[in-house]
């Protein structure tokens, strides 16, 4: 073939970025042919079964193995004893089958693989373990004499900061809150479980994995194994859902990784969902002491937030529970703190906001009995105690708008027409009350790559590693790419989910759309600007363009950026049973600018829906006497169903922030979560007086 | 691999044949029994289906009463025409119970078979008296938030989940049963067993029973039924408790009475003692309250569940209040 073919804008195309793109992977979810980890067809493939322990602390001393192994249709059976060296046996959750400690109960012991999965699954039942049991600790007190001091928090800030006179300023305020909030453990537990399927080619490993993010697997698996990155290719196109769960690599993928190359075959393997609550991760228990002091026309003047929490004997995870505290509301004299407890534990990890979460459900909740000390409106304290620029830093905020959140919400809510009242508001046998929180979730970039590519027949592919872990966000690069491009969606071929493409991060920390979508234009933009240079002429092979957004990003100033929010609840509440359901709950978000407004707003109120649950029914139940997590099934750990979320809305205010990144978008994948917990607490004490400082807000605590 | 053999008989008589094997399953819907062979807690040999014997017809008695077919799914149940009519409270009962997806499956006999919730009962690798005798009650001092407050023992403080089984017990129903000895009729009052010291032995079926129906007597003349149940969430949940209530008001007076508990002992509870104390009493709330309180003082709360005797105490007399008041304005229009 001769001559060029012609590529360029097409004038007149509507701004794609703010459409309502319908999920462009859509159909083949519903048709069933979006591949998911577990179902790519692989020649020879065999089964992987994971073994947890039965003691909760102790050593393995000895296994049936040999027995196990003849077996028919049994391969191999992994433990300590056996299984080959990691590169790196760092002392991590993935340093799996490394020693013969066992640091919490159902952590992996051994692994069987065979021809089938009833045959791994059946031989992993019988395989006998022996151990030496040791005492052990689960339990997270506050006057544990074991608690200490870790050097930072997740990811890297100071464990504890304190300005001014916190204790004098409590002691001489006029109004004063001091009260102690616990949160219990949650598991992730996304629809899709951790599951992979790994393939060798001598020291070539292609692994089809379901995660946040397949660079970051595909660097920590090369430096477990011992290989170069570039001998590593991890496939993730689709995945069902996350929720910090597969964050960073979890044992899953290391375990199938090993056995592959072990038995010298493919090894597949997905996590059960009982061990979707033992060795993939959780939200770390919490308890927080706040105590909040406000002079006379409301303005605090102390703040402490003081936090406990745990972490494995394995491994340090200190969840950043008080960082939002820091620079939440103004106040000369302030303290934030984070103690951990080294439990007998799996180690916590990444949950759905982490740190957010948890530690805005006490200050809000807090911010709401300070509210009633001082006998102002909700919306008016948080409005005085508004700061325009970082509490601890002086720094302005790039934006800052939770206070036009806490307007927009109370009008569209009709919040004034609430009585401050608890127990006045009643319809028949319900009792009704209102209540908000405010949310906040930082916003931020990570470098990341980007491939933008001409073709000849005038399309365009856009390739980077990032995730769509059911967020839309295929839809929501090709949405920014379009634009980018100056072209219609539709001739934009956006591709992800493969090491093969440009090295991208996770999706987490609500920095997806931030990072790709920043990498996205400026590889666009470039490929643009080279098309330009060369009349549209597009050679055979394509015309493409890599950038990585790596010194932008460093280059750029930092500043305080976060999102911000106003969650509003109504509930009502049995006053014989004690039943309490969410009639309606409203969030109004301050998250720059929305790129697709329906892949935002499922976002927006799939967090929101995740806090009606951590609110009223989440819990994972600590057994004392076995040292695990007692309900381990969706039966036992209940999240909310629909009947439990009738109403629910997510609105936004029209904001665009051009300092965060070129598209001025915030992220919204997290802040939903935030303070939602407190918005249903605070209703709850509004219908009924009644307090609930510990989650799950459950019906005998109401009824006593 | 642990196989099993699934057979798919389409007469009773060779089900029944079947069925007396230690070894065989009766399947049902099977989202009880399924779900337990994978965890390891159920491990037969044999699957053997009730779903192609013929079982699925709801019938009228000559009485006025009803007879349900064992394989007939619960979703039939509650739609049914007949049901709706005569018993309201079955069809209230087993709409409060499950999703529409598993009450599309869920079968009568399964349903009244389903096995506890018990987090321990269904996690092989601790100990728990009902799955394996002798091996200890951990729920004693454990997690027993869900569990009994009425009829429990030192070995087990299990509760039976069923909705539709406390329904049925108000309702007075028998179940209809086959073995390879003949047929018999065994009163739902006789059917399930108190844990005692052998709580791995739930029900006194005799050995290799297939059940067959339920026939639920006629409608007691001018009595109201009603039931209320209470979860944590608003669907999908198994009760914390629950009532299945029947009145009959005639001057001012109870006339007729039956109450049934469930989610607060090992069986659907029938409240005896409390009917004793209401019939013939002024249908007067201070005297449900009495009643219920009488009925209560057996209860045995644990630390976890002490609220369920405020709960059902607080439902019974709801129940019997919302019933009398439409009793009374029954009779004024
Ligand atoms: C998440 C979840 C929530 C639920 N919530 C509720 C709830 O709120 N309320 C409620 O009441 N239930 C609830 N259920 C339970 C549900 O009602 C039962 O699983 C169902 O009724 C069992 O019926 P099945 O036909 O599927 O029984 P199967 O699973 O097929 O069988 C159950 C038992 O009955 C035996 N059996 C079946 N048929 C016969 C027969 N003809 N003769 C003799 N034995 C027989 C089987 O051998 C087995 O032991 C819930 C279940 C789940 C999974």
């Amino acid at each position: 073939m001769t001559g060029t073919a012609r590529a360029g804008p097409t004038t007149g195309t509507p701004a794609a970025i703010g459409a309502r793109l319908v999920r462009i992977e859509g159909p083949d979810k519903v048709r069933g042919a979006a591949p998911y980890a577990y179902e790519y067809p692989v020649d020879g493939v065999t089964y992987c079964c994971a073994v947890g322990s039965t003691v909760t602390r102790g050593r393995v001393r000895s296994t049936s193995a040999d027995a196990i192994r003849q077996v028919p249709g049994v391969l191999e059976v992994l433990w300590h004893a056996n299984a080959p060296r990691l590169a790196t046996a760092d002392g991590s959750e993935l340093a799996v089958l490394q020693s013969d400690r066992v640091a919490y109960r159902r952590q992996i012991v051994a692994a069987v693989v065979a021809e089938s999965f009833e045959i791994a699954t059946e031989a992993a039942r019988m395989l006998e373990i022996e151990y030496d049991d040791e005492p052990f600790a689960v339990e997270l007190r506050a006057d544990d004499p074991d608690l200490y001091r870790p050097d930072k928090v997740n990811p890297n800030f100071a464990t504890d900061t304190e300005t001014g006179d916190v204790d004098g300023a409590l002691r001489s305020a006029t109004y004063g809150v001091d009260h102690t909030y616990r949160t219990p453990a949650y598991h992730n537990n996304p629809m899709e479980p951790h599951a992979s399927i790994a393939v060798w080619h001598g020291d070539e490993l292609t692994v089809f994995d379901s995660n946040q993010g397949a660079s970051p697997v595909r660097a920590r698996l090369a430096e477990l194994f011992g290989v170069p990155p570039g001998s590593v290719r991890v496939v993730a196109e689709h995945v069902g859902g996350g929720f910090g769960a597969k964050g960073t690599p979890r044992p899953v993928v290391v375990l199938t990784a090993m056995a592959a190359r072990v038995v010298g075959r493919p090894v597949k393997m997905a996590a059960t969902r009982e061990q979707m609550f033992a060795f993939v991760g959780y939200r770390t228990p919490t308890i927080q002491r706040v105590r909040l002091g406000a002079d006379a026309d409301g303005r605090i003047v102390g703040i402490s937030h003081e936090v406990v929490e745990q972490t494995s004997t394995i491994d340090e995870f200190a969840e950043q529970t008080a960082v939002a505290t820091r620079m939440m509301y103004a106040g000369a004299n302030r303290r934030t703190t984070h103690r951990l407890r080294r439990l007998d534990v799996p180690t916590p990890a990444w949950m759905r906001a982490p740190g957010e979460c948890p530690g805005m459900y006490a200050l809000e909740s807090a911010v709401d009995e300070l509210a009633i000390a001082s006998g102002l409106d909700p919306v008016e304290l948080r409005l005085r105690n508004d700061p325009q620029t970082d509490p601890e830093t002086g720094a302005p905020f790039t934006s800052r708008n939770l206070a036009a959140c806490l307007r927009d919400g109370s009008r569209l809510f009709g919040w004034t027409q609430r009585h401050a009242e608890p127990r006045v508001q009643r319809d028949g046998r319900w009792l009704v009350g209102t209540g908000l929180a405010a949310s906040t979730y930082p916003a931020r970039a990570r470098a990341s790559k980007a491939t933008a590519r001409a073709r000849r027949d005038g399309g365009f592919d856009v390739e980077l590693c990032a995730a769509d872990i059911g967020t839309g966000a295929r839809t929501a690069l090709t949405q920014i790419a379009a634009d980018a491009l100056g072209v219609a969606p539709a001739v934009v071929r956006l591709r992800l989910g493969d090491t093969n493409f440009s090295e991208a991060p996770l999706a987490g920390g609500s920095m997806g759309t931030s990072s790709w979508g920043w990498a996205v234009t400026r590889a666009c933009e470039g490929l643009r600007a080279r098309l330009a240079e060369a009349d549209g002429s597009v050679p055979v092979d394509g015309l493409a363009v890599e950038v990585d957004t790596k010194e932008e990003i460093e280059r750029r100033e930092q500043r305080p950026a976060h999102a911000f929010g106003a969650q509003f609840a109504e509930v009502r509440v049995d006053e014989g049973t004690g039943e309490i359901r969410v009639a309606r709950l409203l969030g109004v978000f301050a998250v720059g600018r929305i790129v697709n407004p329906m892949t935002a707003r499922s976002q927006l109120i799939g967090g929101m829906t995740m806090g009606v649950s951590m609110a009223l029914l989440e819990a994972s139940l600590l057994d004392r006497e076995y040292g695990d997590y007692l309900n381990h099934d969706l039966a036992q750990y209940e999240i909310a169903t629909c009947a439990d979320v009738p109403r629910v809305e997510a609105h936004w205010i029209d904001e665009r922030d051009d300092f965060v990144n070129p598209l001025g978008a915030k992220g919204v994948g997290e802040i939903g979560i935030v303070g939602t917990a407190a918005a249903i607490a605070n209703a709850t004490y509004n219908a009924t007086g009644v307090r609930v400082r510990d989650l799950p807000i459950r019906l005998e605590k109401l009824i006593g | 691999m642990r196989k099993f053999e699934y057979l798919r008989p389409e007469d009773r008589a060779r089900a029944v044949d079947l069925a007396a094997n230690p070894d065989v399953k009766l399947l049902g819907g099977g989202t009880n029994l399924i779900d337990l062979m994978k965890i390891g807690v159920e491990t037969p040999e044999f699957l053997v289906d009730t779903t192609r014997l013929g079982l699925d017809e709801i019938e009228s008695r000559a009485d006025g009463g009803l007879r349900i077919g064992a394989s007939v799914r619960n979703t039939d149940v509650a739609s049914d025409d007949r049901v709706r009519e005569r018993f309201p409270v079955l069809s209230a009962a087993v709409l409060a119970g499950a999703s529409g997806q598993l009450r599309n499956m869920a079968t009568v006999g399964g349903n009244l078979l389903q096995r506890t919730r018990c987090a321990y009962f269904q996690d092989v690798t601790k100990a728990c008296n009902k799955r394996k005798p002798g091996s200890g009650c951990p729920a004693q001092t454990g997690a027993n938030r869900e569990l009994a407050i009425l009829g429990g023992s030192e070995h087990c403080i299990a509760t039976h989940p069923s909705d539709m089984a406390v329904a049925l017990r108000a309702l007075d129903a028998s179940v209809l049963i086959e073995t390879e000895k003949g047929a018999e009729t065994i009163p739902l009052a006789d059917f399930y067993r108190l844990p005692g010291e052998r709580p791995d032995i739930e029900t006194n079926l005799p050995y290799g029973s297939l059940i067959v129906a339920i026939d639920i007597p006629a409608p007691r003349n001018g009595a109201r039924s009603s039931y209320v149940k209470v979860r944590d969430r608003a669907s999908f949940g198994f009760a914390l408790a629950s009532v299945a209530g029947v009145l009959r008001v005639a001057d001012g007076r109870v006339a007729e009475v039956a109450l049934a508990l469930g989610g607060v002992a090992p069986l659907p509870w029938r409240a005896r003692v409390a009917e004793a104390q209401l019939m013939g009493a002024p249908a007067e709330p201070d005297r449900f309250r009495a009643a219920i309180d009488a009925e209560l003082e057996a209860a045995q709360p644990r630390p976890e569940n002490a609220f369920k005797v405020t709960l059902a105490r607080r439902i019974v007399v709801r129940v019997l209040n919302e019933l009398a008041g439409a009793t009374r304005e029954g009779e004024a229009s």
